[in-house]
């Protein structure tokens, strides 16, 4: 028995356990335990799933013994199980830190009490997008974590979380029918939805056809993802939403997008004409989210806006179509889900402990707490791509690929890469700058509490604020955890690039997961096709 | 495969009416275009599956050329279910914003707003170098000219010491006349979001 058969659990788990969690609804303390409990529980079998194609290969499980094309097939190959134990590790740090908030405010509101079923909804709905093997149950996947998504986005109902629910909800609804319409098209056109067979037979399509289905694919994605210019309502939804929630969402939701432009890119339509535009489209994204980024003063929009820029980098990795360039996209991935979790993090507390998230009223906060000051900073200067972090290897990756590819586009995205690069550092050196380094009386609008606060932290966490615990020890130790993680990702990042690179290899070569779904006799066609003007 | 034009007539005119009511502001408008849209998606996912044809499944005896297609109906039943739930959310939302706001319109962002009327000048970024306030004055001259020196400020206005200047109606100490004039003063206090109050 492998292991891999194993897979489907990953999403059944997180829905027993919103259900159990559900019925526990009025026990806060069991509630807590079974959620972290399950989390806990998937994480293990997820890294067992890594550990079982570690070294490469790939395993298909059919769900109910329907055989594919026709039944559903969900597929364990080493991008996918790498996603899974990465998101799944930073949803178990988001859902500690967010049990830790909860016990240090005291969550007995009812709309809150729902948070612990909708999130783990949510990890069920990631883990199924991430191990989909057929375009219409990656639908599914798409949506079960997009419902949680609206509820959590606008939990307990307050003006600004709903004004930005309405966006959030209406763009996520328009590009969920954006790629239902392109499946029931790749449907009418090739009669199957399972991505391996659509992988051999999308190559029969004329061309006009394939560039549509691809186009109409890639737009649906692209709004997911964020990528410019379907990026407009990221930065608008994300910040209102409570600390946690924004932590998740940053980190997963968008990257799930990027995940399926790989599959896409790479399974469905390798070697099309549609690397240029996707160039360009990492160009603008980049450049212009790091544009916005430097207009904001609030520190979780700017965060917003430096994700949807980092955003670019995966897209730009995607669009070389080369090994080299895959590998370092699916590292970057991986980093950027961990780092941008992790700072969200980060804010949150920044917000507990200053009363804000605007660098005009936060200063001081490097003598108020070094430690919150050294949890921004490492992966501040993670994200900026500053050596030795993963950001920065992630970035090197990128941009020796781009140098190996040579075109005069390639060059201009190595270019727009490290003045991004460059930006991101500007951007976090000024809210290290304002929020931590300068006096509080310098501020634009100090805060009372914040100039009161060195006297009053030494004999309390409580400055001047009653009935918060300003810094509770849980909220800080996951986000120790998650920023320990990210430094692992340097530390580990000669095996990790070693199978992000094995991961990119098998995914432009195809015929591991063709052959794992369909069968070890299955023909591939090769990569060259007839009119698809691949490089 | 073959279509029925008048389902495809109608997924047509569901797909425009579904568009031109989500670009509306109002929400339930919204809201209707988003079921519209929906619909239409289904009766596109109908299409797919070619001509009607005889139940699948039920009759052995059934040819599999005369079968309806069953895939896409199991795609469709799923769709609806999904949509199903997302509408009956979004008019929890609608209620929401309807009981918070009293309206049923698409609000704007305000930090967007504020971010986009911010003028050029940042108060921080833009200013002229302030005036040298440390105990070891350097001998340049600051960008305002003459206050960074080695001199007391009163030297340079012998009037400042009971001086005073008629502004309008009323009587105001020359020195804050005359720092009122010069860019950069301290009476000129930059407003919160940069530019002058």
């Amino acid at each position: 028995m492998n292991i891999a058969s194993f897979a489907p659990l990953a999403v059944v788990l997180p829905i027993l356990g919103a259900a159990l969690a559900f019925l526990l609804i009025r026990h806060s303390r069991a509630q807590r335990a079974v959620s972290i409990g399950v989390l806990s529980l998937t994480l293990v079998l997820e890294c067992l799933l890594l550990g079982s194609v570690w070294d490469g290969g790939t395993a298909a499980v059919n769900i109910g013994g329907w055989l594919p094309p026709w039944g559903i097939t969900m597929v364990v190959d080493q991008f996918s199980s790498l996603m899974l134990v990465v998101s799944s590790a930073i949803s178990l740090a988001v859902l500690v830190y967010a049990t830790g908030q909860g016990m240090a405010d005291g969550d007995h509101d009812a709309p809150v009490s729902i948070f612990h079923p909708t999130y783990l909804i949510l990890v069920a709905g990631v883990s199924n997008a991430f191990l989909s093997g057929d375009l219409f149950n990656l639908y599914v996947g798409f949506e079960i974590l997009l419902t949680a998504s609206y509820v959590l986005m606008t939990l307990g109902g307050t003006g600004p979380r709903i004004r930005a629910g309405v966006t959030y909800v209406v763009v996520s609804v328009v590009s969920s029918v954006l790629f239902l319409i392109s499946i029931a098209m790749v449907y009418g056109a090739t009669g199957t939805v399972n991505m391996a067979d659509l992988a051999i037979k999308l190559a029969d399509l004329d061309g006009g056809t394939r560039t549509l289905l691809h186009v109409m694919l890639l737009v649906a994605f692209g709004i997911k993802a964020a990528v410019f210019p379907l990026s407009f309502w990221l930065p608008d939804s994300y910040p209102t939403a409570p600390a946690p929630v924004t932590a998740v969402f940053a980190g997963l939701l968008t990257k799930i997008g990027v995940y399926a432009m790989v599959r896409t890119e790479t399974l469905l339509f390798p070697g099309d004409s549609l690397n240029t535009p996707l160039m360009v489209a990492a160009l603008l994204t980049m450049v212009v989210g790091i544009l916005g980024a430097l207009a904001q003063s609030d520190i979780k929009r700017l965060l917003s806006f430096t994700l949807v820029s980092h955003i670019g980098y995966m897209v730009f990795g995607l669009a070389m179509s080369s090994v080299a360039g895959l590998g370092a996209a699916v590292f970057y991935v991986a980093h950027h889900i961990t780092i941008q979790t992790s700072l969200f993090m980060v804010t949150g507390l920044i917000e507990r402990r200053g009363g804000s998230s605007s660098v005009d009223r936060l200063a001081g906060l490097a003598t108020l707490s070094p430690m919150l000051a050294l949890l921004f900073f490492i992966p501040a200067m993670n994200m900026a791509g500053i050596p030795p972090f993963s950001g920065f290897l992630g970035k090197v990756g990128l941009i020796q690929a781009g140098i190996e590819l040579g075109t005069p586009l390639a060059y201009a995205l190595v270019i727009g890469g490290v003045v991004t690069s460059l930006l991101t550092l500007l951007a976090v050196a000024r809210v290290w700058n304002r929020a931590f380094w300068r006096k509080p009386s310098d501020a634009e609008h100090p805060d009372p509490v914040l100039l009161a606060a060195p006297e009053d932290s030494d004999t309390g966490s409580r400055a001047g604020r009653k009935n918060v615990t300003l810094l509770p020890r849980t909220m800080v130790g996951s986000t120790l955890g998650l920023v320990a993680l990210g430094v692992s990702l340097t530390v580990f990042a000669g095996p990790l690039f070693t199978v992000s690179d094995q991961a990119a290899h098998e995914m432009l070569d195809r015929s591991a997961y063709i052959q794992a779904v369909l069968g070890e006799d299955t023909q591939v066609p090769s990569m060259a096709l007839k009119d698809g003007g691949g490089k | 495969m073959s279509i029925n034009l008048t389902l495809l007539t109608v997924m047509g005119a569901l797909y425009a009416c579904g568009i031109y009511l989500i670009l509306e502001r109002s929400l339930t408008r919204v809201l209707l275009g988003l079921m519209l849209l929906a619909n239409a998606t289904n009766l596109l996912i109908l299409a797919t599956g070619g001509y009607a044809g005889l139940a699948p499944l039920y009759n052995k005896d059934t040819a599999a050329q005369e079968y309806s297609d069953p895939l896409p109906q199991a795609l469709i039943l799923t769709s609806i279910v999904i949509s199903f739930a997302v509408t009956a959310f979004m008019l929890g939302i609608i209620y929401r914003t309807w009981v918070l706001a009293r309206q049923d319109e698409i609000q704007d962002d305000v930090e967007d707003l504020r971010v986009a009327e911010t003028p050029r000048f940042d108060a921080e970024d833009d200013a002229p170098i302030p005036a040298e306030t440390s105990e070891f004055p350097l001998t340049m001259l600051g960008s305002d000219g003459g206050a960074v020196s080695d001199h007391p400020p009163t030297a340079e206005r012998p009037e400042a010491s009971g001086g005073f200047v008629t502004v309008g109606a009323k009587e105001i100490p020359a020195a804050d006349a005359a720092a009122e004039e010069q860019p950069g003063s301290q009476n000129v206090t930059p407003g919160p979001e940069g530019g002058v109050k």
